[in-house]
């Protein structure tokens, strides 16, 4: 691993406390070019996580408070008729990029709006560009997107569908710190003093190399036996509405192999397939029956321990 | 036991014994359809089962009815019946594993006992089905994580494996004579032809669609009007009932200037009477059968099971010349009490023609024109029925006029008989056969004149000449009563019934119809030198044995293939050397943490056990392959030690 990706967890260890798994997942999904939904309470560091991230690695950072009267034009942009400066009745429309024109986002709050805005940053998350009025215009790469969503409170929300769920490479929780890390928190300087005064610690050519790497981390046959062993694992068993997709494999695949390259290896094993599956999976498979009102984290260690290492 | 597999089981005894509610008693079918209810909604309010007292009183109670219904616990009827009850009683006590299994087992015992009631290609598709089921709920008792989708691949795989089994089991498994498990009386119910003819006989039969039986002609088929295919022959008439009087007489008939051969297969239906159909007059049968005085011909015992003949006859011919005393007397019996209207008209007849042959066609033409009508509903008949019906109703069916047109002839003094049989029958242009059903049924008549010995009289084509020529629609065309099979249905449905037939009949042929001979002949086709049964068992054991180690071989193909990885196998190698020392690797366990778990509990472990897991993920899923890291990994595994 570069001595820069180094510094970047490191830094953002020093904020935000006890969490080193959340810090290292969402670098994670970051590298695997993929988006991450953050669903938690509120308080318990989402927002912080994302301004770290975005400060340490030095890109140009949005946030969007998603609101019920959100409109779709509030987050790619508008344009407007600006005349001519010598006051002449002449003039032309003038395109305003909307918050989304940034390296990464922060999208707040996304299932208090409705499906209309929801979709439009949605979509523009898949395709890494947006068209407006017919033009098409790319976005800044890397294009990182963190949503996030609060599980309590779900009156007046518009909760995500299972299909708008699968744009997102993971889903995590951010969990309330143990008592050595809120002590620390509490006992500490305001974060946001630190954040502001946060210095990058990478560039965003670095970053954007990093990512091509991820996509060349070896994948050998028997790591694939693994991964088809636990699509059909959870296609056989009568515990899912669904199995999982091929394209939940590929986002597997592709989660493993970014979480590899953190731990500097040219190789996937199954232990990094271990370790990004409760991300990559718990919002994709939906339990039935009894094991519905499980723990997501129970279910996925459960599917874990389900299938055998080939 | 989960909620989903005992549904899985209800719907399992549901359908095993559902056909089974036709011919049960109606009061068993209710106490059962009851029980599965009652079980049904036990399972869907999880409620607790019923006591076992409860289940031993209705136990007990339903095997009482049972004896006292059959008045034993054995044979057909009765134990199918109680197997039944003791099937839907056994739902009530699910508790174990065990359970399930045992209903599993019952469920199979029960789809056979269904064939004991029909083997038609319905059922058997309807059992196929059955199983299915069964083998999906097997399947689930055995892995309650199984998916529905994969739980019925699993069934089908299992059932298409079957089939090469199954196969072998149908050609080579020695078959027994006779129905299932040899039941004569009660294998068959039985429908057809009967030894009495009274007015209105022939014309209930008239309305059943039922098959009699098939003909395939090996040459060119008959005219219609030489299709009359001899049964029961009457001598006896009481003024009401013929009936087929003494036949002591036991002495072979006597054919002359026989003519016009004809070869023919017929697959007769079992009818539980003992003769056999064969068209005027056969001289040669495949079967042992005896041909009586009056040309029947006998088998030696009834048709209880479908009987295939091969049989040839001779359309023209002249039959008993000389004809004893002792039979013209016979066939000029009749009761003088009854009918003199029509023994005076033939005694009119008697003093008015020159010969007998005058005659008869006297008493054709009066039937052809005075207004007499054919029809399958004639009006009812008093005490002279013959009396009545030739001059007061003259509406009737082929008995009624075969029967007046023996009694005039015999009035007339005449020797004169009824011939009972089939007439016709319908050609099945896919199958290229014959049907004759039991609405061909037929009378006629056979006088004997001097110098031609016995002649087939036919008085219903003197009033219904399309009967004959055609088949019975066109002769009463217009009559509702009539079955829709022998009604002039669309072509479309014509040839769809043609087409089941024809399946019907290959079913009926190749599959049930697959005897002894039939397996010889087959078995003898295929190559098999004089075929014995130590033959067809050897053949049976190795074909079986044959199969299921193909299966398996290709079941457990993956072993094979998996041997060479030499990485995997010396890891595997390693973790079974550790799981003896009390440290065995949970099965989803990577090599990386199961490193680390040893050290953490071993820690003079430690170095070689990581040096280990670290080459072994290096080298399985690694992007480099090279001989020295090979041979390094593999030495070091075998060499640490615990």
């Amino acid at each position: 691993m570069s001595q820069a990706l180094k510094n970047v967890i490191l830094q953002a260890e020093q904020i935000i406390l006890g969490k080193p798994q959340q810090i290292r997942l969402a670098l994670c999904c970051l590298l695997a070019r993929g988006h991450l939904l953050i669903e938690d309470l509120p308080g318990v560091g989402k927002t912080t996580l994302a301004q770290v991230l975005s400060r340490t690695l030095g890109l140009q950072f949005q946030r969007i408070q998603f609101t019920s009267d959100l409109l779709p034009a509030d987050i790619l942009g508008v344009s407007v008729y600006q005349r001519a400066s010598d006051n002449s009745m002449s003039g032309e429309f003038k395109f305003h990029p909307g918050p989304i024109f940034a390296q990464m986002i922060l999208a707040d709050e996304i299932n208090r709006a409705t499906p209309k805005a929801q979709s439009a940053l949605l979509e523009a998350m898949d395709e890494h560009q947006v068209t407006i009025e017919g033009v098409t215009r790319p976005l800044p790469p890397p294009f990182f997107v963190i949503a996030t969503q609060n599980p309590a409170h779900q009156i007046g929300t518009f909760p995500l569908p299972e299909s708008q769920l699968d744009r997102f490479l993971m889903r995590i929780q951010m969990g309330y710190p143990d008592a050595q890390a809120e002590r620390g928190l509490l006992s500490g300087v305001d974060r946001r003093e630190i954040i502001a005064k946060l210095n990058p610690q990478m560039e965003r050519v670095e970053l954007l190399a990093l990512q091509k790497r991820v996509r060349t981390v070896f994948v050998s046959p028997a790591l694939l036996d693994y991964v088809q062993a636990i699509l059909r694992h959870t296609r056989e068993v009568a515990r899912y509405t669904h199995g999982l997709s091929p394209r939940a494999g590929l986002a597997l695949l592709a989660a493993a192999r970014a979480w590899a390259l953190l731990d500097e290896r040219d190789a996937v094993t199954p232990e990094d397939v271990q370790a990004v599956l409760p991300g990559v999976t718990s919002h994709r498979l939906q339990a039935i029956g009894e094991y519905s009102t499980q723990n997501t984290d129970v279910l996925a260690r459960e599917l874990i321990e389900a299938v055998a290492i080939p | 036991m989960s909620k989903s597999l005992t549904y899985g089981l209800l719907l399992c005894i549901l359908m095993v014994t559902a056909p089974h509610a036709d011919h049960l008693p109606l009061w068993l079918s209710s106490l059962c359809a009851g029980l599965l209810i009652w079980r049904a909604t036990l399972a869907y309010s999880g409620k607790a089962l019923p006591k076992r007292w409860l289940l031993m009183l209705i136990t007990v109670a339903g095997t009482a009815g049972i004896v006292f219904e059959f008045h034993t616990l054995f044979g057909r009827e009765a134990s199918v019946t109680l197997l039944v009850l003791l099937a839907s009683l056994k739902l009530l006590e699910l508790r174990a594993a065990r359970d399930a299994m045992v209903l599993i087992y019952l469920a199979c015992f029960i789809i056979i006992t269904n064939f004991f009631y029909s083997q038609s290609i319905p059922t058997a598709l309807y059992l196929l089905a059955t199983l299915m089921v069964i083998l999906t709920t097997w399947v689930h008792q055995q892995g309650q994580n199984i998916a529905i989708k994969p739980r019925l691949r699993i069934a089908a795989v299992l059932l298409l494996q079957a089939i090469p089994l199954t196969l072998i089991l149908f050609i080579l498994f020695p078959r027994v004579q006779g129905p299932l498990w040899g039941l004569p009386q009660d294998a068959y119910a039985s429908s057809g032809l009967d030894d009495k003819m009274a007015p209105g006989s022939l014309s209930r039969l008239s309305l059943s669609e039922a098959v009699a039986f098939r003909v395939n002609y090996n040459d060119k088929p008959p005219q219609r009007n030489q299709m009359y295919w001899r049964g029961p022959v009457l001598w006896n008439f009481d003024g009401r009932t013929w009936t087929p009087g003494k036949t002591a007489l036991t002495f072979a008939p006597k054919f002359t200037e026989l003519d016009q051969q004809i070869d023919y297969v017929v697959t007769l239906e079992p009818h539980n009477k003992p003769w056999l159909f064969a068209l005027d007059v056969p001289n040669k049968i495949s079967v042992s059968a005896t041909l009586t005085y009056d040309f029947q011909l006998l088998n030696k015992e009834p048709v209880n099971a479908r009987l295939r003949y091969a049989a040839r006859s001779n359309l023209v011919y002249h039959a008993n010349l000389q004809e004893s005393t002792r039979q013209l007397q016979r066939a000029l019996q009749l009761p003088k009490q009854f009918n003199p209207r029509a023994q005076q008209l033939a005694l009119e007849w008697r003093a008015s023609s020159k010969d007998d042959a005058d005659i008869v066609n006297t008493a054709l033409t009066y039937f052809n024109k005075q207004g007499f009508i054919y029809t399958l509903e004639p009006p009812l008949l008093g005490v002279n029925t013959v009396d009545d019906f030739m001059f007061t109703t003259k509406q009737g069916f082929c008995e009624h006029y075969a029967s007046s047109f023996v009694f005039l002839m015999r009035a007339a003094n005449i020797p004169a008989r009824v011939v009972t049989g089939y007439q016709g029958g319908e050609f099945n242009d896919v199958g290229n056969y014959y049907i004759v059903r039991q609405s061909d049924a037929h009378a006629w008549a056979e006088v004997w004149l001097a110098g031609q010995g016995w002649v087939r009289i036919d008085p219903t084509a003197a009033i219904a000449p399309e009967r004959v020529q055609r088949n019975l629609s066109a002769a009463v065309s217009n009559n509702a009563a009539l079955p829709f099979m022998a009604r002039n249905p669309p072509q479309w449905m014509r040839d769809l019934r043609f087409n089941l037939d024809s399946l019907a009949n290959q079913w009926n042929q190749w599959v049930l119809g697959y005897d002894t001979e039939r397996q010889f002949a087959f078995l003898t086709r295929l190559g098999m030198e004089d075929v014995t049964w130590q033959k067809m068992a050897l053949d049976m054991a190795g074909g079986m044995g044959l199969v299921i180690a193909l299966f398996s071989l290709f079941m457990l193909r993956h072993l094979i293939k998996r041997q060479p990885d030499k990485v995997q196998a010396a890891w595997l190698k390693l973790c079974r050397k550790l799981a003896k020392a009390g440290l065995p690797r949970a099965a989803h366990e990577g090599a990386q943490d199961y490193a680390a778990r040893i050290t953490a509990s071993r820690p003079e472990l430690t170095d070689s056990m990581r040096d280990v897991a670290m080459r072994y993920t290096a080298l399985r899923y690694g992007s480099v392959q090279d001989e020295q890291a090979l041979r390094e990994f593999l030495q070091r595994a075998a060499a640490l030690k615990i």
